[in-house]
């Protein structure tokens, strides 16, 4: 089961209304993956400077974590459990370096433009606790998640990270991936999990840092990733999708000349703006779908 | 002409208002608003009356469907008409995987595209879509006939049993103990009275379809073809 969404805006216009439209999306699929949900956010850059998530576990207290990262911290935002901070660049080590020695909180998410949020509960509600709805940016990816293989937790939920603005949402599961992980981690990449999904994830960041595209990163799995899957795929400029060869998980793509969107089902994009006189198809399998902003 | 609004109305109380029609209504003709995917619409119909469905439907639309006909102005999600025993199951958009999956009887029509495994297990229903369909289609065919204007994807008729394959596009390949056979004048009429079914009247070169089937050397296990299986 699980559902995945994403939406890529080609009109500014709509920005402000992505998290809304996303968190829609997201609702809608909670019968899907009722579990577990998460969603990455892709918002304006602030030059010289990134942005980091964090996840607060347990005790985690933000304000003490901000009194001790002080002028450090050029903005930041308290999303329940996560807090987004932007940090200047020259003191991205520094902050990195304080935030390993608080061990109640987790840096979950590291980029640019990437926000990423998850928890367990069900999709609408997780949506809601983060404020998904008043978010902006240009575009944004998202999982429902119904927990088959491992147990129900916050790590096991989607998006995965394993790049700065890079995330993945699957669905489906991977046969190969503990071959791959220990193949990835020879070149140097850590995994956070044991999950199969963080591994798709881990080997397009590979592919990129190679110097490969996002659309020929996607390419490159389809020989070296062995299951079932679409993975739906986020950038600091880029979004993608990509079915398994025999398509094995359900697939429905809309575009218009404002936006272009994924659902696992139609009914996930049918509040989208301009629905009905959409593009609308089932993306074939093993055909890499990309898009970039320029 | 009842109309009813899935906006309003949910998809079980549809379900069981056309479940509830004799043979004899007077209600005939149904118009289902707002299906925005919604699954399971107009599924287990058996009456002869028309339902019209506005939009994009969900999985297994008119699953089961026995003698209605069922339009559906937009595309349907994977499994529509299922198991479908008689009547006529038109899709005017595109349908998803599994399209006509077990179907028995009737008539499935799909103007677009089908995707990956169009007439998986068919036992009896006929398929016509103009546009192509994906992978595996008739896959463990044991019965009727599927016609495919456009092209095929890989393994057409993998492990057909008895179906017949009509295709006048390009197959990309077809499937294990699937064979071209010869297309004589008495396929040709059943083309003709298919496609005149599904509203393809004149205008197309029956010549110009490839028929395939089964080369039944996998009925029977044998030691020989174990690397078919």
């Amino acid at each position: 089961m699980c559902g995945i969404v994403g939406l890529f805006l080609k009109d500014g216009a709509l920005a402000p209304k992505l998290g809304g439209l996303l968190a829609g999306m997201l609702a809608t699929l909670s019968d899907r993956g009722p579990d577990s949900a998460g969603f990455a956010v892709y918002g304006e850059a602030q030059p010289n400077h990134c942005k980091l998530t964090l996840r607060a576990t347990g005790d985690g207290d933000f304000a003490r974590l901000r009194r001790k990262l002080a002028d450090a911290v050029a903005a930041h935002q308290v999303h329940d459990t996560h807090m987004l901070i932007t940090v200047p660049r020259d003191r991205e080590a520094a902050v990195v370096a304080t935030i390993a020695e608080t061990p109640e909180v987790d840096i979950v998410g590291t980029g640019e433009r990437m926000a990423i949020f998850k928890e367990v509960g069900r999709p609408d509600e997780v949506a809601a606790r983060f404020g998904l709805e008043r978010m902006a940016g240009t575009h944004a990816i998202g999982h429902t998640r119904m927990a088959t293989e491992s147990a129900v937790t916050i790590d096991g939920a989607h998006p995965f990270t394993t790049g700065p603005d890079q995330c993945l949402v699957h669905n489906g599961s991977l046969s190969n991936h503990n071959a791959v992980r220990r193949e990835l981690m020879h070149h140097g990449l850590s995994f956070r999990t044991e999950n199969d999904s963080e591994v798709a994830a881990g080997f397009l960041t590979w592919q990129m840092r190679q110097g490969a595209s996002l659309e020929q990163a996607m390419d490159a799995s389809l020989g070296a990733l062995d299951g079932f899957y679409t993975f739906v795929v986020g950038t600091a400029s880029g979004f993608a999708v990509l079915r398994d060869p025999i398509a094995c998980k359900p697939a429905v793509m809309a575009e218009t000349d404002r936006w272009v969107a994924f659902g696992t089902e139609y009914r996930a994009l049918a509040d989208l703006p301009g629905i009905d006189a959409a593009k609308v198809w089932e993306p074939e399998p093993a055909r890499v779908y990309s898009w970039e902003r320029r | 002409m009842p109309t009813i609004d899935l906006a309003r109305t949910p998809v079980r109380k549809l379900n069981n208002a056309l479940h509830e029609l004799r043979a004899d209504t007077n209600e005939t003709h149904w118009r289902v608003l707002n299906p925005r995917g919604l699954h399971a619409v107009a599924v287990g119909i058996d009456a002869p009356v028309r339902v019209d469905i506005e939009g994009h439907v969900g999985y297994y639309c008119a699953g089961m469907n026995k003698r209605a006909h069922v339009v559906v102005r937009g595309n349907a999600g994977p499994g529509v008409a299922e198991n479908m025993m008689s009547g006529h199951v038109h899709v005017q958009g595109d349908a998803s995987q599994a399209a006509g999956a077990s179907g028995c009887g009737g008539l499935l029509t799909i103007d677009g595209n089908a995707s990956a495994r169009c007439g998986i297990s068919m036992k009896g229903i006929d398929i016509v879509v103009k546009g192509a369909v994906g992978h595996l289609s008739a896959f463990m065919a044991q019965g009727g006939n599927l016609v495919v204007l456009g092209d095929a994807g890989d393994a057409l008729g993998d492990s057909i049993y008895e179906a017949h394959l009509y295709v006048r596009g390009c197959v990309k390949s077809l499937g294990a103990d699937c064979v071209e056979k010869p297309l004589q004048d008495r396929h040709k009429a059943v083309l003709r009275k298919l496609l005149a079914g599904a509203g393809v009247n004149g205008g197309i070169d029956l010549g110009g379809f490839r028929r395939y089937g089964s080369a039944r050397k996998l009925y029977h296990f044998h030691i020989d073809n174990v690397g078919s299986y």
